[in-house]
């Protein structure tokens, strides 16, 4: 043992930090309690969501932060808002990794004055189209998953209480998007949008339905991360959070462009041994996965890693030695989830590992190939995948902008004409890509690469792939349905689409009644 | 000249809007708008305008146009006849085909349109489809009564009723009826079309089904999905061992001929005129679906 005379004549003392006193041996604690007693004396639950919420500091004009990794199951952002309604609180800022259809019943509190202003990937339903008709005095900011973790680790949106919902969470705090204790039926798979918002709250709190043994290994959200757990009856319903395998496309018209882009990877240059890919959301894009695999099975091919959001066919390509590892930030459906849960080589990846441009070695940065979908291209190559023909917001930036600049080649894949609106426009309703990050479209009746690409262009050309430009596609669809008429809009601005730099890159205005 | 492929027919119908405008999209080598059985009565003259007007307006590349017309005994049959042939762009494929009269009555009313609208007349060219046991048992008279046929195909729904049985999945049932209209065409030197498949989601009946009729000497098939037209090309397209025999064949009779030889084997075995004439058309049909490259020529 130490005395203060010993303690004085350590050399350099005062360049030792963190050095208080000689040690008391009164003051070391030894627990003799077991492992259960501990995790009901000593843990992070509190008695209701009330107290949880007095416990974190919430004040009037704070931010509070959601993940969507719920879907259109979430059950957490309306019931938590209506709770913060009933408490009294106003003027929140609202700063969710996403919204979607099902959140219309914020309108309501936006009215009233609860919540001031609103931060997303995208809105849909009600509550965005509200929004395009001038609900919001603020301008909602819209992020890319990318450029929301960014902004985060910048402390540019800087979030005071977390609400995260938890398929699995034990006394400390340790959560997951699953369990491999208890299975309740709600599973989300990946948890890496939440992670983010864990990490740099202020204070965060799990809502979860499924309170189990420590320690809930493995798990996406370290207690480290964690301040209260409250413990919900629901938290979700499991058949809107995950389909149980996302259904392959039968659509023919999706099928061919499916076919069509995967024949330009394979002549991209890229489809070569331990390539590494990403497939978007969108029925074109997901299909473009299965003929991949024909492609891989019959040249011998394998891929490194396949990145993004995860689908039951990345899957079965990663069990049947394809596809090496997977790096999930959200898992699209069951299958994915189950996956996570099960394979080893199957990680669970944050929003910031993914995409965020703080960091060279992110995710995106390492992409060979991505496959992504458009609401409109337009002649400069920008994407549009935030507002409508009729310039209403009703989509979600999601990791469009992020892997398109990480990606050595961005393929957009999109049908010419939907309905009778045209895809290649002369000049897309809002920037969201900037066409300097996008390499290929592909569409029903043809495939155009971006002209400064004049390696790809000879790649596709050499493999007989027939090309035309963008040009040619716009006039295309224009010969069959028409040049659009302009949007009439106001002048009033109500959404701000941020870059993945938090940049300005376009802003979207009030629709005229 | 290049061999016109009709391995692929794809029906579409012609009160569809979305799937005329992107009928062609798909690749099949022809296609076929349906003012027929997929279209009910009170929208006949809709889709007949649609389908007009889309034939007037849109660009189908080389797809080969066919249109189904109605029953020219039905009052909306003469009306897609007029409007038809006025495109200048369409092969007329007549319905329910039962004897050589109803070929020769379409013609007529064919050359009639031609005149009163400057076309070139004889331009028009013609299918017709047999549906029924008359039609079966006169397929010879159909094949040979037009100039202006450029093929008959067999409908198996409307003749196995008539032959008061169903569909079997061997199609054992449409034997007798396929091999009658096969041997017609063949005999009048036209293209035999098979009959459809409906049900879509059953791949492998449908890659068994286009085996069989590849085997019986079928040229194609009509197809009632873009999901379909994969298989067919796919089985239709020679292998490249196929192609590679072929051309050794070709070779040794180009050898042969040069050496003023008379008797031409290839490894020991004697090449006769038939097995010359089945390379001949392997290689032809390989070159049209593009396995072939023009370059590599085969003499012949």
């Amino acid at each position: 043992m130490v005395d203060e005379k010993t303690l004085q004549n350590i050399p350099h003392l005062d360049m030792l930090d963190a050095l208080h006193g000689p040690f008391v041996p009164e003051h070391a604690i030894k627990d003799s309690k077991t492992l259960a007693q501990r995790e009901k004396l000593s843990n992070k639950v509190v008695g209701s969501f009330e107290e949880a919420v007095r416990l974190s500091g919430l004040r009037d004009g704070m931010t509070i932060s959601f993940h969507h990794h719920f879907r259109s199951g979430d059950q957490i952002v309306n019931r938590v808002v209506d709770k913060l309604a009933e408490m009294g609180f106003r003027d929140l800022t609202l700063a969710a990794s996403s919204l979607t259809d099902i959140h219309a019943p914020l309108i309501r509190h936006i009215q009233s004055g609860v919540i001031r202003r609103i931060e997303t990937s995208g809105l849909r339903g009600a509550l965005a189209n509200a929004v395009s008709n001038g609900l919001m005095d603020i301008p909602v900011v819209f992020r890319s998953h990318g450029g929301r973790a960014y902004a985060i680790e910048q402390g540019e949106l800087s979030i005071d209480v977390a609400f995260l919902g938890a398929p699995s969470c034990d006394p400390y705090g340790n959560a997951n998007g699953y369990s491999r204790d208890r299975d309740t039926g709600v599973i989300c798979g990946s948890m890496g949008y939440a992670k983010v918002d864990a990490q740099y709250a202020k204070k965060t709190v799990i809502l979860t339905n499924n309170l189990v043994p420590y320690p809930n290994a493995p798990f996406g959200i370290p207690e480290s991360d964690v301040d209260y757990i409250v413990l919900m009856d629901e938290i979700g319903d499991p058949d809107g959070i995950m389909k149980g395998a996302t259904r392959f496309t039968q659509n023919p018209k999706e099928l061919l462009i499916a076919q069509r882009a995967a024949d330009v990877i394979y002549a991209s240059g890229r489809f070569q041994n331990g390539f590494s890919m990403q497939m978007g959301s969108g029925g074109a894009s997901l299909a473009v996965a299965r003929y991949l695999r024909e492609m891989m099975l019959k040249s011998g091919v394998k891929a490194s890693f396949a990145l993004g959001g995860i689908t039951g066919s990345i899957v079965d390509m990663h069990e049947e030695g394809l596809i090496k590892k997977i790096l999930d930030v959200q898992s699209f459906d069951l299958k994915a989830a189950q996956s996570l849960k099960n394979n080893r080589f199957h990680q669970q990846i944050s929003a910031s590992y993914y995409a965020s441009p703080s960091n060279p070695g992110t995710a995106v940065n390492q992409l060979d190939v991505v496959v992504l979908s458009a609401l409109e291209v337009d002649c400069n190559y920008d994407v549009n995948v935030l507002t409508g023909s009729d310039g209403i917001i009703r989509g979600a930036i999601g990791g469009h902008p992020d892997t398109a600049a990480g990606a050595s080649v961005a393929i957009v894949v999109a049908p010419l004409i939907r309905g009778r609106i045209p895809t290649v426009v002369e000049k897309v309703g809002t920037v969201v890509t900037p066409g300097k990050t996008v390499d290929v479209i592909v569409t029903d009746q043809g495939i155009a690469v971006n002209p400064h690409r004049i390696n790809l262009t000879r790649n596709l050309r050499e493999a007989g792939i027939p090309l035309c430009s963008i040009e040619e596609l716009k006039e295309k669809a224009e010969r069959i349905v028409g040049k659009p008429k302009p949007i009439p809009y106001t002048d009033r601005v109500v959404g701000v689409v941020a870059y993945r730099d938090n940049t300005v890159i376009d802003v979207i205005r009030q629709v005229k009644p | 000249m290049k061999k016109r492929l009709r391995r692929t027919m794809l029906y579409v119908p012609g009160n569809s809007p979305g799937m005329i405008r992107d009928a062609h999209i798909y690749g099949s080598d022809s296609v076929m708008f349906d003012l027929e059985d997929s279209v009910s009565p009170q929208e006949k003259d809709s889709a007949r305008l649609l389908v007009y007007n889309a034939l007037r307006s849109l660009d189908y590349g080389d797809t080969e146009l066919v249109v189904r017309v109605n029953d020219l005994r039905s009052p909306q049959g003469i009306q897609d006849l007029e409007a038809m042939v006025r495109t200048g762009k369409v092969i007329i494929r007549l319905p329910k085909t039962e004897c050589a009269a109803d070929v020769e009555e379409c013609e007529r009313e064919i050359l009639r349109i031609e005149r009163e609208s400057g076309l070139p007349e004889g331009s028009t060219h013609m299918m017709a489809a047999i549906e029924s046991a008359k039609g079966v048992l006169n397929a010879k008279e159909i094949a040979f009564a037009s100039e202006r046929l450029i093929g008959i195909a067999i409908g198996a729904e409307d003749y196995v009723t008539d032959l008061k049985t169903n569909r079997s999945a061997g199609g054992i049932e449409l034997l007798f009826g396929r091999s009658m209209v096969l041997l017609a065409a063949r005999a009048a030197g036209i293209d035999a079309i098979d009959t459809v498949y409906s049900d879509i989601n059953n791949e492998e009946g449908f890659r068994e089904e286009v085996r069989l009729i590849k085997q019986l000497g079928f040229d194609g098939k009509s197809i009632i999905n873009p999901r379909q037209i994969g298989p067919v090309h796919e089985i239709y397209t020679p292998s490249e061992k196929e192609i590679e025999k072929s051309l050794r064949i070709m070779e040794a009779i180009e050898e042969a001929h040069r050496k003023g030889s008379g008797v031409i084997s290839l490894n020991g075995k004697m090449i006769d005129k038939p097995v010359v004439e089945r390379a001949r058309c392997l290689l032809e049909r390989a070159q049209a679906a593009g396995a072939l490259k023009e370059d590599e020529s085969y003499g012949g």
